[in-house]
C-alpha cells in the first residue's frame, strides 16, 4: 500500500481526496445550496447505495466470467444464460422448498454441473480455438434462452427473500433535518446490504483461495502460462473443469441473488452478460480485483447515470469503457 | 521482400481478354448471375422482395463482417450497428412520419451523409477495438453494439426511444419509384453485386493481401514495415462502408427503424449468418443470409407441419448454428467444398480403376 503511494503520489492524493469528499457528502447534513446542486440527499444516497449493491451483483457474475476467460481464454457468451438459468431455478426451488438458502445452494450446484458438462463435452475438444469456443457459447446462449422462454414464458419472476432478510434497516446517516432539529435517518432494504456483505466475503475468500492455497496457485500459474503448467505434470484439464464449474456456479448463485432484488425475465441474460463484459473490459481480463473495481465503477455509473442524466445513462458506462480502453487497453487492474 | 514479390506477380500476369474473364468465372457463376437477373420474371413479388432482396441486404451486412473476419481475422460484431446507425441517420436527416425530429433533407443528401457518418462511426469503433488483440475484439465490439442499442432505446430526443421511426419511404428519381418491388429488387441486386465485386477485388489488391498477411502473422508483417494497426482500421472503414450502404437499403426495405433493428439479437444473428455461410469466401454470407431468411420465414409452417411448437424457431436456429460450428467450422461453403472434393476424388479413383480395369484381360 505505502509502495503504491510512493510510486504514484499525485494519483493517491486525488483518490484520497475523492474518498474524503465522498465520506463528507455521506455523513454531513446538506445545506440548501448543495441540495440545489445535487438534488435531495436521499436521492444521492440511494443512488450511491444502489450503485454499490448493484456492483456487488455484477462482481458475482463477472468474477466467474473473468476466471473462465483468464484461465481458458474462453469468452463465455453463455454466461448470462447461466445467470438467468440459476435465477429461474432458484425461483422454482424457492417456491417448492420455501427456503431461500436451499435455492441459493441448489442453483449454485446445478449450474456448476451444467458448467462441468459444457467444459467436458464441448470446450475440451476445441482447446486453443478461441473463436470456435466463443461461437459455440453463442449457439448455447441462443438455445438456453429459448429453452428458458419455453419453460417459464415471458412473465417476470421474483425470488422471495426470506423473512429474516426482508424489511428496511436504519442506517446511521442523516438524510435531512426535521423542523424541530431532529435528524431523519436513511433507511435501506436489509436484503441489499446482506448481498453486499455476502459479495465482499465471497470476494475475500476467493482472493485467499487464489493467493494462499495450492489450487489457487495452479489457477494463477495457468492464467500466466497454460502450456508450461501442463508440462510440469499438473492435470490441467481437472483444473479447467473445476474453474469452469466454479465460475458457472457463481453465475447461477448470482442469478438467485439478482432475482431477489431485481427481477427475472427473458432478455435479462443479455443485459447481465453485457454488464459483465464491460466490467471485465474496465477491470482487466482474468483478474479478480479487477472485476471488483470494474463492478463497483459500472454499478455506480449506471445508478448515478440513471438519476442525474436519464436519457444518456448508458453513455456514461460506455464512455468509461472507452476511456479505459484508450488509456489502459488491458484494463485497470491487469498486470502489464 | 513481400512487396517486391507482389509487384512481380502483378506485372507477370498478362492482361486477360474479356472472353478469358468470362470463362474464368466458371459456369456456376454465370448461371447464378443469369438467374438473379431474370428473377423478376420467375418469382412472385413475395419471393422477390421478402426473401431474395431481404437476403441480399442481410448478406451485405454479413459480407462486411466476413471481409473483416475472413481476410483480417477481426471478428467484429459492430457491423449490424453500423448498418442500424446508417438507417437511423436516413430517418433522422431525411423524411419520416416522426416529423418533429426528422430534418426533411432530400434523399440525395441524406443517404450519402448517413453512409459517410456511419462509416466514420464504424472506423472509430474499429480504432478503439484494434487496440486489443484477437478474441478481445468480440467483447469490445459487442459492448459497443449493445451501448448503441440501449442508447437508442433510452434516448427520445434524437432516436425517438422505443418506438423509433416509421414512414421512411424509398426515393423516387429518374421517374422510377424505387419502393416498387421490381426496381427495389434491382437496386438491391446492383448494390450486392457491386459490394461482392469490390470485396473480391480488394482481397486480391495489395491492400487485401497485406491485410491477409496481418491476419496470418502480424509480427512478421510489422517487421516487414507494414503498419498493422493502420491496415486493420482501413479494413474497418471499407467494411463499414458496405454495412452502412446495406443499412440504408434495410431502412428503405422495412420503411421503419426501431432499437430492435440493431439490438443484440440481430447483432449476433449477423455473426451466425456469416459463420453458417462460411467465412472463407465472399459468397458465403449471401448463402448464410438466404438460409437464415428461409428459416425465419418458413420454420413456423415447417415446425407445425411436423407437429412441433412453431414458436421454437430460435431453438432451431441455435441448434443448427451449433451443429455447423461443431462439425464444419468453415460453414456451408466448407461442406459444399468437401462434398465436391470427395465426389471428384471418387471420380478420379473410378477413372483410374476403369483405366487399370481396361488394361487387364
Amino acid at each position: 500500500m505505502s509502495d503504491v503511494i510512493a510510486r504514484r503520489p499525485i494519483w493517491s492524493l486525488i483518490i484520497i481526496l475523492a474518498v474524503a469528499i465522498l465520506v463528507w457528502l455521506v455523513f454531513s447534513i446538506w445545506t440548501p445550496g448543495m441540495e440545489a446542486m445535487f438534488g435531495r440527499k436521499r436521492v444521492f444516497l440511494s443512488a450511491l447505495f444502489n450503485g454499490i449493491t448493484l456492483g456487488a451483483l455484477y462482481f458475482l457474475v463477472a468474477s466467474g466470467f473473468t476466471l473462465i476467460f483468464g484461465l481458458m481464454r474462453n469468452v463465455n457468451l453463455a454466461h448470462g444464460s447461466l445467470y438467468l438459468f440459476g435465477g429461474y431455478l432458484g425461483y422454482s426451488i424457492g417456491e417448492w422448498s420455501g427456503s431461500w438458502l436451499v435455492a441459493l445452494v441448489v442453483a449454485f450446484l446445478v449450474v456448476a454441473l451444467v458448467g462441468v458438462l459444457m467444459q467436458v463435452l464441448l470446450f475440451r475438444w476445441m482447446e486453443g480455438q478461441d473463436l470456435r469456443q466463443t461461437l459455440v457459447t453463442i449457439g448455447l446462449s441462443i438455445i438456453f434462452a429459448d429453452l428458458l422462454l419455453w419453460n417459464y414464458g415471458g412473465d417476470t419472476f421474483q425470488v422471495t427473500a426470506p423473512d429474516w432478510l426482508s424489511g428496511p434497516v436504519t442506517l446511521p446517516f442523516a438524510v435531512a433535518l426535521r423542523s424541530n432539529g431532529e435528524a431523519v435517518m436513511m433507511t435501506y432494504p436489509l436484503v441489499r446490504i446482506a448481498i453486499l456483505v455476502g459479495a465482499i466475503i465471497l470476494g475475500v475468500l476467493m482472493w485467499l483461495a487464489l493467493n494462499r492455497t495450492r489450487v489457487g496457485m495452479l489457477v494463477r500459474a495457468g492464467v500466466d502460462d497454460r502450456d508450461m503448467l501442463s508440462a510440469t505434470g499438473v492435470r490441467v484439464q481437472l483444473v479447467f473443469v473445476m474453474v469452469f464449474a466454479f465460475g458457472a456456479g457463481l453465475a447461477g448463485l448470482a442469478g438467485v441473488v439478482g432475482g431477489t432484488f431485481q427481477s427475472l425475465q427473458p432478455g435479462e441474460d443479455t443485459r447481465i452478460l453485457l454488464s459483465s463484459l464491460v466490467v471485465v473490459i474496465v477491470g482487466g481480463m482474468g483478474s479478480i480485483p479487477g472485476a471488483a473495481v470494474g463492478a463497483l465503477i459500472v454499478g455506480l455509473a449506471e445508478q448515478f447515470g440513471s438519476v442525474y442524466m436519464p436519457t444518456y445513462a448508458v453513455m456514461l458506462t460506455f464512455i468509461i469503457m472507452v476511456a479505459v480502453l484508450a488509456v489502459r487497453p488491458e484494463g485497470l487492474a491487469a498486470r502489464r | 521482400m513481400a512487396v517486391a514479390d507482389l509487384n512481380l506477380a502483378q506485372q507477370a500476369r498478362p492482361r486477360e481478354s474479356f472472353s478469358d474473364w468470362v470463362a474464368r468465372r466458371g459456369t456456376a457463376f454465370w448461371v447464378v448471375a443469369g438467374l438473379l437477373l431474370l428473377m423478376p420474371a420467375i418469382a412472385s413479388p413475395f419471393w422477390l422482395v421478402q426473401i431474395i432482396a431481404y437476403s441480399m441486404i442481410l448478406g451485405l451486412i454479413a459480407l462486411s463482417l466476413m471481409f473483416l473476419a475472413g481476410y483480417g481475422g477481426i471478428v467484429s460484431l459492430v457491423q449490424m450497428t453500423v448498418a442500424g446507425f446508417a438507417g437511423y441517420l436516413v430517418a433522422i436527416l431525411g423524411d419520416s412520419a416522426i416529423s418533429q425530429i426528422s430534418l426533411h433533407w432530400p434523399w440525395w443528401l441524406a443517404a450519402p451523409v448517413a453512409i459517410l457518418v456511419a462509416t466514420l462511426f464504424g472506423t472509430l469503433s474499429g480504432a478503439l477495438s484494434v487496440r486489443t488483440e484477437g478474441i478481445y475484439t468480440i467483447m469490445i465490439t459487442l459492448a459497443i453494439a449493445s451501448a448503441f442499442y440501449y442508447l437508442t432505446l433510452q434516448n427520445y430526443t434524437i432516436f425517438n426511444g422505443f418506438s423509433g421511426f416509421n414512414g421512411i419511404l424509398p426515393p423516387v428519381f429518374l421517374g422510377i419509384d424505387w419502393g416498387q418491388q421490381v426496381p427495389f429488387y434491382y437496386l438491391t441486386l446492383a448494390c450486392a453485386a457491386l459490394a461482392y465485386g469490390a470485396v473480391v477485388y480488394v482481397s486480391r489488391a495489395p491492400f487485401g493481401l497485406a491485410l491477409q498477411g496481418t491476419r496470418d502473422n502480424p509480427r512478421r508483417m510489422a517487421a516487414l514495415g507494414f503498419d498493422v494497426v493502420a491496415h486493420r482500421i482501413a479494413a474497418y472503414t471499407f467494411a463499414s462502408l458496405i454495412a452502412a450502404s446495406a443499412g440504408v437499403l434495410l431502412v428503405w426495405y422495412q420503411r421503419q427503424i426501431s432499437p430492435g433493428t440493431a439490438g443484440v439479437g440481430p447483432v449476433v444473428d449477423m455473426l451466425i449468418i456469416a459463420v453458417v455461410g462460411g467465412l472463407s469466401r465472399p459468397i458465403g454470407p449471401f448463402i448464410g443470409a438466404l438460409v437464415y431468411v428461409l428459416l425465419r420465414t418458413f420454420s413456423l409452417d415447417v415446425l407445425e407441419g411436423v407437429g412441433l411448437d412453431g414458436r421454437r424457431y430460435q431453438l432451431l436456429i441455435g441448434l443448427g448454428f451449433l451443429v455447423i460450428v461443431l462439425f464444419s467450422p468453415d460453414g456451408l461453403i466448407g461442406i459444399w467444398q468437401r462434398l465436391r472434393d470427395r465426389y471428384r476424388r471418387s471420380g478420379d479413383i473410378r477413372d483410374s480403376q476403369m483405366g487399370s480395369g481396361g488394361g487387364t484381360p
